[in-house]
């Protein structure tokens, strides 16, 4: 792998600067753009500060779980109605953990709060990506290009899957205790409350983003990933077996699904069986404004969706769920396509 | 006559024809055979949830669109009727008020929704259904002044359907006929109405090109076919029947809430009645229909049962609990998406061909 990265490295730089040259920057205008607005509207800016981390946390942990999904929609046309599974798996996992290790998260210090957020996100993140595994082999393989059964048979997963899950943990809802160490907030520029784990969770976020632009800008697999969001077909006939990428692609989106959903889970304090179903609305909305298949379409418009359901919350909390759909609407009367458009779509 | 009827589009299979026969009796004769609140409850459930599933049938199975946000129309219904009644009073004038406007709702609703959306690809149309179906949701159990937010409204409804206007002494042949039964009948005739209307529709020279369509968008452009307006057509069409399924359902409750017409579950209950009942054909709906709701009413005392049954046992015990019917017909629905995509009616008419299933 290092020599690969290394001979790579010197074409991968010359390549680069032919994209930077046209990169569109306009939607990232549009995040800043959105923030600032909105700094006059709701006047106090310590309020701000704090409605913007939660806007960028919230933003953060949508785009770890529909960055998988894009990708499986960019890379096979394979649309995922029943992603929301994972995320509730990530959800539910996080409760038995922390019940689990309650004698940990009531410790007062913060290194032995963080040890049960870890151990769930790498609990979720290891079933998520076996029942993703599973998931794709038994119910979406046969249906491979069949739009209308795909999405008629992860519908049906979902409703299994949300079934079994009442099956093993109840249909009542469960809260997640914060542990004792990340509970409260952290005064930022004087007076700004931003609660802990909304750095945590950007935090974590971050690095995943990282981790992803790394790997699908630096290394081989990535390349490929792109070549075949980019044209299926002609990676196909060089010889790369396309199918085996996508179950890896479907696997680690459903790991990401998972660790999205612990966090989402525990940064709203408890779960319910429906979980799954309500941030699926979410993050169905976040791709189509990122434009299907486009990661970094789906950064901005995670970003976007995570910003605008802050300030409007604080705002004016009875149109909340209507400002995703407004903002969708603005979007793509600007940009059809959604704001980076896959060409080939 | 009957052919003229039906629309030439016959149930084509023995047994089919006896069972769809053996359900519109049953349901013509509900308040005479079944005596009891409940059992005339889950007939009026069955026959508003058929002309609901055959409305998304028209998308779902004709047109080969998917849509998320039925449940959504069947709600403007349902809420133009509640809205209406409890703002104006119970009078005819003001349920007739409730329905035009609710019909015009839907009309502008669904032709925004498929204009904006149905251009670009089918796919869009599903997901940006599911986000503005939740979206209504939301605003409807927000609008607390307006919709009664999540408890709902409760309202009368005219003097006619009340069921304490009494229209025969006694009870002849075992049946009261007071309002209820006068509410009964309304849905009944006007359900069957809208049925055979939409079999009209399928079976005319624009549900040809619906079908034309489903099977190959591409073919149907080049033959000349706009098929951008027959898509949005066909969804306003499909939005109008839901709404007036859910004016049906309102009357017979004589209350409508978020939980009652607009909740996702419902909406999964219809995906389910068309798909385990056959797609593309409106007998589905019908056969689809009565087992869902059958199975909503009755699965769970027989699961009580089985639970019984296997008492004690961990795992078991607990998928066969009455609360989990959910589960089973989830997995009969990919089953059927899977093995007989034509469901239950498609399974009967080619077990008379003597062919495999399709």
């Amino acid at each position: 792998m290092s020599t690969t990265t290394t001979a790579a490295a010197t074409p991968a730089q010359a390549a680069a600067a032919i994209p930077k040259a046209r990169f569109d920057g306009l939607p990232i205008a549009l995040v800043v753009l959105l923030a600032l607005a909105a700094l006059p509207l709701i006047g106090s800016p310590s309020t701000w500060v704090t409605l913007t981390v939660a806007g960028l946390a919230m933003g953060m942990i949508i785009f770890i779980i529909a960055s998988g999904l894009t990708l499986v929609f960019g890379l096979m046309d394979v649309l995922n109605f029943g992603h929301g599974v994972f995320i509730a798996l990530g959800a539910y996992l996080a409760t038995s953990v922390f019940a689990a290790m309650s004698g940990w998260t009531t410790a007062p210090e913060l290194w032995r709060g963080l040890v049960p957020i870890f151990a769930t996100m790498f609990v979720a993140m290891l079933l998520a990506s076996a029942v993703g595994w599973a998931f794709e082999r038994v119910l979406i393989r046969p249906v491979y290009g069949q739009h209308l059964k795909q999405i008629l048979i992860t519908m049906g997963g979902m409703i299994i899957g949300e079934e079994l899950i009442k099956v093993i943990w109840g249909a009542t809802p469960i809260t997640i205790e914060m542990p004792e160490a990340l509970r409260g907030v952290v005064t930022l520029f004087g007076d700004a409350a931003v609660e802990k784990f909304r750095l945590l969770a950007t935090v974590v976020g971050v690095l995943v983003l990282v981790a992803m632009l790394f790997t699908l800008n630096r290394t081989k697999l990535g390349l490929l990933i792109r070549a075949g969001v980019q044209d299926r077909e002609m990676v196909e006939s060089l010889g790369y077996r396309i199918r085996r990428l996508f179950v890896g692609v479907f696997v680690a989106g459903s790991a990401l699904a998972g660790l999205g959903g612990a966090l989402w889970g525990i940064y709203q304090h408890g779960v319910l069986p429906q979980i799954g179903a309500q941030v699926n609305v979410l993050i169905f909305i976040v791709i189509i404004i990122g434009g299907l298949g486009s990661t970094t379409g789906c950064l901005i418009g995670a970003l976007l969706v995570g910003l605008m359901a802050n300030y409007t919350g604080f705002l004016a909390p009875k149109v909340a769920m209507f400002s995703n759909i407004g903002l969708m609407v603005a979007i793509l009367l600007w940009r059809p396509q959604g704001l980076y458009p896959v060409a080939n779509r | 006559m009957l052919n003229r009827l039906l629309s030439h589009d016959l149930p084509r299979n023995r047994v089919l024809a006896l069972v769809l026969l053996v359900i519109l009796l049953a349901l013509a004769l509900t308040p005479f055979l079944f005596p009891g609140t409940k059992a005339l409850n889950v007939a009026a459930k069955i026959i508003v949830f058929i002309l609901l599933a055959a409305s998304f049938d028209l998308l779902l199975g004709y047109t080969g669109i998917v849509s998320f946000a039925q449940t959504m129309f069947f709600g403007i219904g349902a809420y133009g009727v509640a809205i209406a009644s409890s703002m104006i009073g119970p009078t005819w004038g003001a349920l007739a008020l409730g329905i035009v406007v609710a019909l015009v709702v839907s009309l502008a609703l669904s032709l925004l929704i498929g204009l904006f959306s149905l251009r670009v690809k089918a796919i869009f149309f599903a997901m940006i259904t599911l986000a503005v179906a939740s979206a209504f949701l939301t605003l409807a159990s927000q609008l607390s002044d307006f919709t009664g937010g999540e408890d709902g409204l409760t309202f009368k409804v005219p003097e006619a359907l009340r069921p304490g206007t009494e229209y025969l002494n006694g009870t002849p042949l075992g049946a009261s006929v007071d309002g209820r039964f006068a509410t009964y009948y309304l849905l009944f005739f006007v359900a069957l109405a809208l049925v055979l209307m939409l079999l009209r529709i399928v079976n005319s020279p624009f549900g040809r090109v619906l079908q034309a369509i489903r099977e190959n968008d591409f073919r149907a452009e080049a033959i000349g076919y706009r098929t951008v307006v027959y898509r949005t057509i066909a969804s306003v069409l499909s939005a109008l029947f839901a709404t007036l399924a859910g004016v049906l359902l309102a009357l017979w409750l004589r209350y409508n809430g978020p939980d009652t017409t607009l909740s996702f579950e419902i909406m999964l209950d219809v995906l389910l009645i068309v798909v385990i009942g056959g797609m593309g054909t409106v007998y589905g709906a019908v056969i689809g229909g009565v087992l869902l709701v059958l199975a909503q009413n009755y699965l769970q005392d027989l699961m009580k049962l089985g639970a019984s049954a296997v008492e004690g046992i961990p795992v078991v015990a607990q998928l066969v609990s009455p609360d989990r019917w959910l589960l089973w017909l989830g997995i009969l629905f990919v089953l059927s998406v899977y093995y007989f995509p034509s469901g239950v009616v498609g399974r009967l008419r080619a077990m008379r061909r003597g062919g495999p299933a399709p």
